[in-house]
């Protein structure tokens, strides 16, 4: 292994310089993620449209470059997704994060695939996945979304 | 024993851990066992088992007689009056909720403060909270200075003639520092004031005499003292034992039981209710061997002499913040690295096999009046060499790498 895998260029760089940081004026729905482990704090702002579209979104919070990382890429993906759309690829990509070797969604674009993908070596390290998740889990709350019953990873 | 060669006595050094020599600075959270705490183990279930203190067959006999060679063993290294202050419990952290459960349901009432410092580690704070739910009890933070120290001073400042109890760390599991318990100790006296300190840094790294502290409770970690987990220590006076309520109640803590009413046992066995944890305790008598064997004086003395080098060696690489500066200072280095955060410093150095913990410690008021939300800490023990912290050195610069 490796800590290339883990620490790749793309997530060096939204750790370090996170897109969509900070609070917007005029959102609408909020939600936070906490790592009671480590403490880490990820807060999601959303403008949620009448048609439970993202108009616009970001994310406030201090953490390690991996949830950094995460929340940036999330929030670029994000933005401007209609509401099944917005389950449909978190689901997706939690599912990849914890076990799936791929993503399957056919909404994400290859490019962001290769983005999302690049949070994936932290398979490898159980300790660090819920810093991976941190964000979507916020986003998750913000969405009002449920968690299956039958299966506790997945919303409903 | 010498301390050239100590990490042979520790089975773990032996082994590659993800094909990494262990370089093992995580303690302050629990420290490895050596090889006759984990032979006693064995022998014990394997020739020597049975329950303590019930049946009088040969082998419950011979096990009530290790058991309580252990009490005593544990009463002389800390210098407690009487055997019978010593009890056995799940951990320290069982130990603070037995005082906090008895002292507080006998002798706390509305509007009464429990007097803590901002060190403080969960463990002893979240027990005293269940009080103010329960009793309407405030409970006071003496304040961390910019060292990391909280001084005799700022303890006699927060205290108020509504005071009941002071509950202090021996010594920080994060800034390091040694707070003066015994001076402290003497001026909650003088005010008629109780203190129980948390010792779990304290009695891994410290000589301990409890009778020269003269302080009324002192809860102790066995699994960070090279002994087994599941196993903690109260010392109390007798005074207190005998005064307080029962904690738990079950087998082996009574005298009589009848349906109209219950009598209680003698001490120690007033605090220990049901089958506790033997193996462990027995166990434990070697770890206390085993200190002794090397002197718990000269386990210090290497601690400290460490803890200079690693400050040194850290305070040379100009992307690390050491944490805390206190007057007297334990084993422990607490740290931040420039731009790199404590999560991804732990996992960039696992691939060395350099063991740290990151995060808050568990100490949330502390991190918070620092401002972080998590540091990263490499804490000593015993074994540890100057080559450990050179290796760490070099770890982080590799971090540092990464992220450049």
């Amino acid at each position: 292994m490796d800590l290339k895998e883990l620490y790749q260029e793309i997530i060096l760089d939204h750790g370090k310089n996170p897109r969509n940081l900070g609070k917007f004026e005029n959102f609408n729905k909020d939600a936070e993620g906490y790592n009671p482990l480590c403490g880490d704090k990820v807060h999601v702002y959303l403008k949620l449209n009448e048609d439970k579209e993202i108009e616009d979104i970001s994310f406030e919070g201090h953490g390690c470059a991996i949830s950094m990382a995460s929340a940036s890429i999330m929030t670029e993906l994000m933005k401007d997704k209609k509401n099944p759309e917005v389950k449909e690829i978190l689901n997706d990509f939690l599912d990849m994060i914890k076990q799936s070797p791929e993503l399957k969604s056919q909404l994400i674009k290859e490019d962001e695939k290769t983005k999302l993908m690049s949070l994936s070596g932290v398979k490898r390290y159980p300790m660090r996945v819920k810093c991976a998740t941190i964000a979507w889990h916020a986003l998750a709350s913000a969405m009002n979304y449920k968690k299956d019953e039958n299966n506790s990873e997945k919303f409903i | 024993m010498s301390l050239k060669d100590i990490k042979k006595e520790f089975p773990i050094f032996s082994n590659k851990i993800q094909n990494n020599d262990l370089v093992y600075l995580d303690s302050a959270n629990s420290s490895q066992k050596p090889q006759v705490v984990v032979d006693r183990i064995y022998d014990f279930y394997t020739k020597e088992f049975s329950n303590v203190g019930r049946s009088i067959h040969y082998l419950a006999v011979a096990a009530t007689n290790l058991y309580e060679n252990t009490r005593t063993l544990v009463q002389k290294y800390i210098n407690a009056k009487d055997k019978n202050e010593i009890v056995f419990t799940k951990g320290a952290t069982e130990a603070i909720n037995l005082v906090a459960n008895t002292f507080g349901q006998k002798y706390l009432k509305e509007g009464d403060e429990v007097l803590l410092t901002e060190l403080e580690h969960h463990s002893n704070y979240v027990p005293w909270h269940y009080l103010r739910k329960s009793k309407g009890v405030n409970i006071k933070f003496a304040e961390m200075d910019e060292n990391g120290d909280v001084t005799l001073e700022t303890i006699e400042k927060n205290i108020t003639d509504k005071t009941k109890i002071i509950a202090i760390t021996h010594l920080s599991n994060v800034t390091g520092a040694i707070l003066p318990v015994k001076e402290i100790t003497k001026l909650a006296h003088s005010k008629n004031i109780p203190v129980l300190i948390d010792g779990c840094q304290g009695a891994p790294h410290l000589k301990l005499d409890m009778q020269d502290l003269d302080c009324d409770f002192y809860a102790i970690s066995c699994h960070k003292m090279y002994g087994p987990t599941g196993l903690g220590i109260l010392y109390a006076k007798k005074k207190w034992l005998e005064e307080l309520p029962p904690y738990q109640g079950g087998g082996g803590m009574i005298r009589e039981v009848k349906k109209e009413g219950i009598t209680f046992g003698e001490l120690p066995n007033k605090y220990e209710a049901g089958t506790m944890a033997t193996a462990q305790v027995i166990a434990f008598g070697e770890s206390i061997k085993f200190i002794n064997k090397i002197g718990i004086e000269n386990i210090e003395k290497h601690e400290r002499e460490l803890t200079v080098y690693g400050e040194e060696v850290l305070r040379k690489n100009n992307s690390v913040k050491l944490i805390g500066n206190p007057k007297d200072k334990g084993s422990v280095l607490s740290f931040t690295l420039d731009g790199v955060h404590p999560h991804d410093i732990a996992t960039i150095l696992d691939e060395d096999g350099v063991a740290i913990r990151a995060g808050h410690h568990c100490c949330q008021i502390l991190h918070e009046k620092l401002g972080l939300s998590a540091t990263a800490r490499a804490s000593l023990g015993v074994y540890n060499t100057k080559e450990d912290l050179d290796q760490l050195n070099e770890s982080l610069k590799k971090c540092k790498k990464i992220f450049s």
